[in-house]
């Protein structure tokens, strides 16, 4: 229906705004402030100047990079919420961004894992693997279970998150204590990256599964139904969920390679879309993508800008905020 | 009888792996009549039955056959075309509209972003005025009665188009108003030429409303016929104990089952 579709291009054109304005705006907040006479004279003139080094390759790729995980975290949370009929599920609940940290960070206690496996380097490698694995065991645990119930799900997540954690921070105590300080600091999440390469080698894990998710996007409205009905429907179940644990653990992976367990935005931003847009996924995963990478950047924002000239981890910020509405949902479900 | 009418069901046999129990079906054609029943105590298999009717579960032996094809070797887009299937009903993760539940239906027509044509479009009005829903279209579900609700799930259902609709229970929990006008209407879409196909725990309503009785008990089919031959007093106490007692509906003169106080109430009158 040509209303239907106008509301929907219409809805889609915001978010895309608030995401390109904060793509737009952010890059002028900061630790230092930025003349415009500077950067001008880097970009135009070619002249490295400090203000123009700092905003194209210390602002910008950090900003891109936080859209691009907050965008992925949110759009896999919202499939992972469906997959599991689980309104508090995400990458992190579910325990996936921890085993993916556990894989991620091999390669930075034992170097000789280092070495390159075709265009993925060991970290990103290593972490699929992780993910992949915890998303097994969350998944072997939510079947045997049969009708479990959503609290216990969450439990056994959050429980693998923590033991991740623990794993990891073992690891760090017996084989390189002296680096303690950046492994607790990786553990809470952080963008703080330096020029485009980062962001690329995201990408390459991010970008297909991102893709396998958002073809799934129209299955996930049968499937927020019932298995069966889904099938009923025409649905080839068993495809949509193959897709989803794929596009699900390279994402998660993608991300937590590159700037480490980020919790809730990926819980969050989905009821925030929900609450605003409905329920049709063909519009949720979209604008979940957008808001969640502008939300991320933003915590990011205030991350780096809080205690300046220092910074502060973003997860510490997800968690601060995240972890009050994590828990005012769970409240709102039980009675 | 022509051989590719309906679903066919050839020494199907279904087994569950933690109990052992099994369902076993020699041979059963649904689909052929304009609305059967299927009737029978908790966990007789029914449920089941018709999952292996509509493809949902593979039988372990046997084959389950769709106008003639193998059901389990085709795609579920092709299926859904013919057979809708409506399972019991478990509460929606999300609160869709009225209007987005019957546009599901169209799934297995519909282009890539779920875009519908124009005979789209008239199906899914076709089915929301089959339901009389028509004026609801925007409203949430969770705004609905439990009636409507199973209604706007069976419009998704009409909106596929199909030729045999399997619907498991589509009356449980109504009212009696609310059961009967479900009825009404799925026996309303059997003589429109569809064929309707359900499970029921309703003896009377099956009774009234059905072509086809199909009883099961224990995952074995004993009793298929017409609702005056099956709903008997020597049916059903097979299959119910001496709990039950039929009698004649003042209304229609069919059979009525009623409950029994005393359980062999019924027997010391059978012997006077």
């Amino acid at each position: 229906m040509p209303s239907r579709m106008r509301r929907s291009v219409w809805t889609l054109a915001v978010f895309f705004a608030v995401f390109f304005s904060v793509l737009a705006l952010l890059p002028w907040i900061g630790a230092e402030h930025l003349e415009w006479t500077e950067i001008i004279a880097y970009v135009l003139d070619g002249q490295r100047t400090a203000h123009g080094l700092i905003l194209i390759h210390q602002r910008i790729p950090r900003i891109l990079l936080a859209l691009l995980v907050g965008g992925a975290l949110s759009l896999t949370g919202a499939t992972l919420q469906v997959l599991f009929r689980n309104p508090l599920a995400e990458p992190w609940t579910l325990g996936v961004a921890g085993g993916a940290a556990v894989g991620a960070f091999l390669p930075q206690v034992f170097p000789a894992l280092g070495s390159v496996c075709g265009p993925l380097n060991a970290t990103q490698f290593l972490s699929l693997l992780g993910a992949g694995g915890a998303m097994a065991v969350v998944w072997t645990f939510a079947r045997r279970a049969g009708t479990m119930t959503t609290h216990a799900l969450l439990l056994a997540g959050v429980t693998l998150s923590i033991v991740c954690g623990g794993v990891v921070m073992l690891l760090v105590y017996f084989i390189a204590p002296f680096k303690v300080a950046s492994f607790h600091r990786w553990m809470m999440g952080g963008l703080d990256v330096i020029g485009y390469r980062e962001l690329l080698s995201m990408l390459v894990l991010g970008l297909p599964g991102m893709l396998m998710l958002a073809s799934q996007a129209r299955e996930y409205n049968h499937l927020a139904f019932s298995e069966e009905m889904a099938s009923g429907h025409g649905v080839d179940v068993a495809r949509v969920k193959r897709l989803t644990f794929l596009g699900a653990g390279l994402t998660t992976a993608a991300c937590v390679a590159v700037a480490g367990p980020i919790g809730f935005v990926g819980m969050i931003v989905p009821h925030i879309v929900r609450r605003l847009i409905g329920f049709d996924y063909r519009l949720v995963l979209p604008c979940s993508f957008l808001l969640g990478g502008a939300v991320l950047a933003i915590c990011d924002g205030i991350a780096r800008t809080v205690i300046a000239p220092t910074e502060i981890p973003v997860g510490i910020i997800t968690a601060v905020i995240g972890g009050p509405a994590f828990l005012f949902l769970l409240g709102k479900r039980t009675t | 009888m022509n051989d590719g009418r309906g679903i066919k069901l050839e020494n199907a046999c279904f087994r569950y792996a933690e109990n052992g129990w099994s369902l076993e079906i020699p041979e059963l054609r649904l689909g052929t009549q304009s609305l059967t029943c299927i009737v029978g105590p908790n966990g007789a298999g029914k449920s089941t039955l018709l999952r292996l009717a509509a493809g949902i579960l593979k039988p372990d032996t046997g084959i389950v056959r769709l106008g003639g094809q193998n059901l389990c070797g085709m795609p579920r887009r092709m299926i859904a075309r013919q057979i809708g299937f409506l399972p019991q009903e478990t509460p929606p993760l999300f609160d869709y509209t009225v209007e987005m539940v019957a546009r599901m239906g169209r799934y297995a027509y519909a282009g890539w972003l779920g875009d519908l044509d124009v005979e789209g479009r008239q199906a899914v009005d076709a089915a929301l005025a089959a339901v009389g829903l028509q004026a609801m279209r925007e409203r949430p579900l969770s705004r609905l009665s439990g009636g409507e609700r199973r209604q706007a799930l069976i419009a998704a259902v009409l909106a596929q188009t199909p030729g045999t609709l399997l619907l498991d229970e589509p009356t449980a929990a109504l009212d009696i108003h609310h059961a009967v006008s479900v009825m009404r209407l799925l026996a309303d879409l059997g003589e429109s030429g569809r064929a309707v196909v359900i499970v029921t725990h309703d003896l009377n309503l099956a009774a009234m409303f059905a072509e086809r009785l199909l009883v099961l008990v224990n995952g074995r089919v004993i009793a298929d016929g017409q609702p005056g031959q099956v709903v008997c007093n020597k049916v059903l106490r097979q299959v119910y104990g001496n709990d039950v007692l039929v009698v004649d509906h003042p209304e229609t003169g069919g059979p009525l089952v009623v409950a029994q106080r005393q359980a062999d109430a019924a027997e010391r009158r059978d012997h006077a």
